[in-house]
C-alpha cells in the first residue's frame, strides 16, 4: 500500500485532531483543557487545507485557536482558574453514558463506512476566497444581511447580561 | 485525484463529535460543557466541507454553510460565558450541577 502525501498529511493531521480531544477529556486542569483543544482546532484547519477550503482554514485559525480559545481562557481566569475539575459523575451514570455514546457512533458507523460516492472534479482550488464571495453576495445575501443581525444581537446581549449583575451590585452596596 | 475517501473525513468527524458528546454530558465545569459544544460545531463542520468537495454534487455552498456556521457558534460562545459570568456574580459557582434553581 502506498501512501500518498495527502494520506500521510490526513492521518498526520487526525492523530493530533483525536489526541487532542482525548486530551481535553483526560486532563484535569481546566487551563490544560483548553490549550489542548487548540490542537484539535489548528489540525482542523489543515483539514479544511485538504479539502481545498483555505478561506475557511484561515477563518478557523483566526476564529477558534484565535478568538474563542481566548474567551474561554478569560472565562476561566474570571471564575475559578485553579479548579481541577473533580470527578462527581457515578461510575454507573459513566458507562451508561459510554455505552450510549459507543451506541450512538456504531450506528452513525455503520451508515458511512463504505459510502462510495464517485469523486468528481471540482473547481474549488481556484480563487477559493473569490468563489466565496461571489456566492455570499449573489445566491446567499440575506443569510448572510441576517448573520450580521445576529452579531449584533449577540454582542449587546453579551453586554447587557455581563454588565448588569455589577450594577445592581453597586447599587445594593450603596 | 484525491486519494483520501469521503468516509474517511466522516468517521474522523464521528470520532469527534463523539469525543465532544461525551465531555459535553461528563464534565462539571460549564466553561468546558461549552467548549466541548464548539467541538461538536467543529465535526460538523467538518463533514460540510467534506461533502462540499467530496460529495455527489461539489459546490461552493457546502463551505460558505460552515462560514454561517462559525459566526452562529462565536456568537453562541459570547453569549453563553456571558450568561456564565453574571451566574458566577450571583452565586459564585461555575459547576453545572449546582444550576438547578429551576428545578424548585
Amino acid at each position: 500500500m502506498s501512501l500518498s502525501g495527502e494520506m500521510i498529511a490526513f492521518i498526520l493531521l487526525s492523530l493530533v485532531a483525536i489526541i487532542g480531544g482525548i486530551l481535553l477529556i483526560n486532563l484535569t486542569r481546566v487551563v490544560h483543557m483548553v490549550i489542548a483543544l487548540v490542537f484539535t482546532f489548528i489540525s482542523v484547519a489543515g483539514l479544511y487545507v485538504l479539502l481545498s477550503a483555505e478561506f475557511l482554514a484561515a477563518v478557523q485559525i483566526l476564529i477558534y485557536s484565535g478568538a474563542i480559545t481566548i474567551i474561554m481562557l478569560f472565562g476561566i481566569m474570571l471564575t475559578r482558574h485553579n479548579d481541577t475539575s473533580e470527578k462527581t459523575a457515578g461510575v454507573w451514570r459513566k458507562l451508561l453514558l459510554i455505552a450510549g455514546i459507543a451506541g450512538f457512533g456504531l450506528a452513525s458507523y455503520a451508515g458511512i463506512y463504505n459510502l462510495d460516492i464517485p469523486v468528481q472534479e471540482t473547481k474549488l482550488h481556484e480563487d477559493n476566497t473569490r468563489q466565496i464571495g461571489m456566492a455570499l453576495y449573489s445566491d446567499h445575501m440575506i443569510p448572510f444581511e441576517l448573520t450580521s443581525v445576529l452579531l449584533l444581537a449577540a454582542l449587546i446581549g453579551a453586554i447587557i447580561l455581563a454588565k448588569k449583575d455589577d450594577e445592581k451590585k453597586e447599587g445594593e452596596e450603596s | 485525484m484525491n486519494s483520501v475517501p469521503l468516509s474517511a473525513y466522516l468517521v474522523l468527524a464521528l470520532i469527534l463529535f463523539c469525543i465532544g458528546l461525551y465531555g459535553a454530558l461528563t464534565k462539571r465545569n460549564a466553561v468546558i460543557v461549552l467548549i466541548s459544544i464548539e467541538l461538536m460545531l467543529n465535526a460538523v463542520n467538518i463533514n460540510l466541507v467534506a461533502f462540499s468537495k467530496l460529495g455527489p454534487a461539489p459546490s461552493i455552498s457546502g463551505q460558505i454553510f460552515s462560514l454561517f456556521t462559525i459566526t452562529v457558534a462565536a456568537a453562541e460562545a459570547a453569549v453563553g460565558l456571558a450568561i456564565l459570568m453574571s451566574l458566577y456574580n450571583r452565586r459564585k459557582t461555575v459547576n453545572v450541577d449546582e444550576m438547578d434553581q429551576l428545578k424548585h
